[in-house]
């Protein structure tokens, strides 16, 4: 196989998500929250991926496209929040928002 | 992930998408790295500056971190998942992470996806149709704010 062992992707896969989950867990912004989801979500299909040339099974490539599809899908419903909670006027804190109804 | 701007936070996040689009070309999967660029790098985060644009001012994110000691912790918890699947990769490293399988020329490509879609993964085929179905209708449900509800 060209390239480095599948060994460094993984690495690469766990950095990406110790970043997303320090800005999920430090960030109070809900864009940014919603943005490092976003990468532990990569690191993820980054590492079914690495599975799958590693087994040579396209499994785990399907399942990476299920997790995009629902990725796309998060998103939307995160963005719509947002853009309700601005048009309420709230004020954009996921620390803040702690009840459910306007 | 330090950046207060969230503009410049996306623009960074669509960088990301792009190398991890390369990387996936590297493991064979190039139906996925097509995929990631069109849906992710494209769609998603054209959305998500569309709602930052949309935001404008009130999208500033500066650094707002908990008590020192919340934020401590997140620190702690992030480095011991990092620790921790670093060192199991180097447990693991010898067995099972050399050699990967010997894969034909159209590993990868979208005619073996859409045939293991449609074949053996039917079921997760159509839920995922569900799924997006349902995020489509609850982003207009969500988009669309009563006027009568507006106090």
């Amino acid at each position: 196989m060209d390239g480095p062992d599948i060994g460094w992707y993984l690495i690469v896969a766990a950095m990406l998500f110790g970043i997303g989950a320090l800005g999920v867990m430090l960030r109070r912004s809900p864009l940014i929250v919603l943005l490092s989801l976003e990468i532990m979500l990569n690191a993820s299909n980054l590492t079914l991926i690495a599975f799958a040339r590693q087994r040579g099974d396209l499994t785990g490539q399907v399942f990476a496209l299920a997790v995009m599809a629902v990725a796309a899908a998060e998103v939307a419903i995160g963005l719509g929040l947002i853009v309700a909670m601005a048009r309420r006027r709230l004020v954009l804190d996921v620390d803040q928002a702690s009840a459910l109804r306007g | 992930m330090n950046v207060t701007n969230p503009f410049y936070a996306a623009l960074a996040l669509i960088g990301n998408l792009a190398s991890l689009a390369v990387l996936y070309l590297l493991l064979a999967a190039e139906f996925l790295t097509a995929a990631q660029v069109l849906v992710y790098a494209g769609a998603v985060m054209v959305m998500f500056l569309f709602v930052v644009a949309y935001l404008g001012g009130r999208a500033d994110a500066p650094w707002a971190g908990g008590p020192p000691l919340l934020r401590t912790a997140a620190v702690v918890a992030a480095a011991a998942l990092l620790v921790e699947v670093v060192v199991v990769l180097g447990l693991a490293w010898g067995d099972n992470l050399q050699d990967p399988a010997q894969v034909a020329d159209s590993f990868g490509s979208p005619a073996e996806i859409g045939e293991l879609f449609l074949t053996d993964h039917l079921l997760a085929f159509e839920i995922t149709s569900i799924v997006l179905l349902v995020a489509a209708v609850g982003g207009v449900v969500l988009g669309t704010t009563p006027e009568k509800e507006d106090d």
